[in-house]
């Protein structure tokens, strides 16, 4: 086949990649969307397998099966509450699958003794780079989001320093590759810094940053197929690369805004003490109301409009078909039921959204955190369900606050407010959280399933 | 190709990621990651270039693992993010 046509195919499903991404700017047409962009990498791999240059395809058919099983087990086994993990996971197979095509073709290229062009040179450098950084990175995450290490920030003294200093080294083995393009260690001692620098970047992230991260990671994974395009001048990755690096990016910055805070806060900054808060005594003492499950499902009973407010908590404990049953049995009774995400509830963007899906909650309750506190004041019962900061009234009241002007869910201004929760232990941003305290706030306390699983059992006796 | 033409291919390709990105709703924001992620596993290309052509070893053996690692994020992506789809799509 010759050139024109390899790339006219390739055209074709960079094309499809395009108008599936543009199928999901709706749920109806989601579907179809992630189907053409499917097809597209069909397309995309049957004319690669055309090219002349391949002379055997043992290896290639071997590692796709591979590859296709292990891909299509996690997809089906995976459950939806572990989604952040796998995405975190699949982020980083494409960034070492970067690592590795970049070196595969800088051996080729001191195979055949033509000087590379310097372009040429600074891409694999590049896909070495940002492919390590993060492959690392996300397996970082990984572990941070499945438990296997301590979710909190890890801190040390000194951290920025280091930091710092890996990434000069990195410019510098990255410059060293592009001068002299015959030295292959170099280029793996380039990808073993930046390895590092992966997993250092990752490490001092904790808990309620991570939607940043994975989002940010994920962007990662589409720059450094780019640059993979770069080395082996091929549109069809530079195109979709580039789609995935804007798509990371636009991700980012919308967890960013929805916390207030900068890019650079979030990956380098701590959420700083608060300097003069209130401590969690005096904020609470005396003022907490403990309720019980049947004094919730008598609440219900006498409201009009309810409102729920998943945050991280309900994921871990796995309570979203219990909150779904909960918000069916209240409609059943004539009480208008939504929900209330707010952006960053969860350890990845849309998480919570995902999980109510599961579990059947129409697409149309979902509402956004600007809709709902339009009207907000007119809502009878609002159940917040393990979240915390999100829910914060400092982050209005109090502009010393660690969570100062972090647009929150207004739930203080409903009517009643019946926050689940296991104890009055602080979310990730360590500070108290007055809403607990005020009159029209009641506290349920204990894990979020079984707290659900008995309001439904109390209303059903009721 | 050249430098040039890659540049502007990449530039105008970040443009309608921004485009259409930013019109996607925030409930479709974890099937877009993993839809996204899975055609970020376009690398297979290149993986299949280095490991079919067979130049030494070395080259093979990188190409065959970025397959491996390609493919899994490719169909895994692609998988999952239509089972996450299908459940939304079935309450629409």
């Amino acid at each position: 086949m010759t050139d024109i046509i390899i790339n006219i195919g390739y055209l074709i499903s960079a094309t499809l990649f395009i108008l599936g991404l543009k199928g999901l700017t709706h749920p109806r047409t989601a579907v179809r969307g992630n189907l053409l962009g499917a097809c597209g990498m069909l397309l995309a791999i049957i004319i690669t397998l055309t090219d002349q240059n391949i002379v055997s395809f043992e290896i290639i058919v071997a590692g796709i099966v591979l590859g296709a099983i292990i891909g299509a087990v996690l997809a089906i086994k995976i459950e939806m509450t572990s989604m952040p993990e796998l995405v975190a996971m699949f982020n980083g197979f494409g960034g070492i699958a970067s690592v590795f095509v970049a070196g595969a073709a800088l051996v080729e290229s001191t195979l055949n003794g033509a000087t590379p062009l310097v372009q040429a040179m600074i891409a694999v450098a590049a896909s070495g780079l940002i492919g390590a950084v993060t492959f690392w990175g996300s397996l970082v995450a990984f572990a941070k989001l499945k438990g296997l290490v301590g979710d909190a920030a890890v801190l040390f003294s000194g951290q920025q320093v280091i930091n710092a200093v890996l990434a000069i080294l990195a410019l510098a083995l990255s410059a060293g590759v592009v001068m002299d393009p015959t030295s292959v260690f170099l280029y793996w001692l380039l990808v073993l810094v930046a390895s590092a620098l992966g997993v250092l970047l990752v490490i001092p992230i904790g808990g309620a940053d991570m939607p940043v991260v994975v989002a940010l990671l994920n962007s990662y994974s589409g720059l450094a197929a780019a640059a993979t395009g770069f080395v082996l001048s091929n549109n069809v990755l530079i195109i979709t690369g580039s789609l995935v690096g804007a798509s990371g990016l636009v991700l980012t910055k919308i967890m960013c805004v929805a916390m207030n805070r900068s890019l650079t806060n979030v990956l380098f900054g701590v959420l700083a003490p608060t300097g003069g808060g209130a401590t969690a005594d005096e904020v609470y003492a005396g003022k907490v109301k403990s309720t019980s499950p049947e004094e919730v499902a008598m609440l219900f009973d006498a409201a009009r409009r309810v409102a729920i407010v998943p945050g991280y908590g309900m994921a871990v404990s796995q309570a979203q078909h219990p909150v779904a049953n909960l918000a069916t049995l209240l409609e059943e009774r004539g009480i208008q039921v939504e929900y209330a995400v707010h952006p960053v509830a969860g350890r990845m963007p849309g998480h919570m959204n995902v999980l109510l899906a599961e579990a059947d909650v129409p697409y149309e309750s979902l509402k956004d955190m600007d809709e709902i506190n339009q009207y907000i004041d007119q809502i009878d019962v609002v159940l917040v369900i393990g979240a915390n900061d999100v829910v914060n009234p400092l982050a209005r009241t109090d502009p010393t606050s660690a969570i100062a002007g972090m647009p929150i869910i207004n739930v203080d201004k409903a009517k009643t407010v019946v926050n689940i929760k296991r104890s009055l232990s602080p979310g990730f941003a360590g500070i108290p959280n007055p809403l607990f305290a005020l009159d029209n706030s009641l506290m349920l306390f204990g894990d979020g399933k079984k707290a659900v699983l008995s309001i439904i059992a109390a209303l059903k006796d009721t | 190709m050249d430098i040039i033409s890659g540049i502007t291919i990449f530039v105008l390709a970040i443009f309608v990621g921004f485009e259409i990105i930013t019109k996607i709703p925030p409930t479709l924001h974890t099937p877009l990651m993993s839809g996204s992620n899975a055609i970020s596993g376009i690398t297979l290309v290149g993986a299949i270039l280095s490991s079919g052509a067979q130049h030494t070893f070395m080259t093979t053996a990188l190409g065959a693992l970025a397959i491996v690692f390609a493919t899994i994020n490719v169909v895994g992506g692609f998988m999952v993010t239509n089972r996450m789809l299908e459940m939304f799509r079935k309450k629409v």
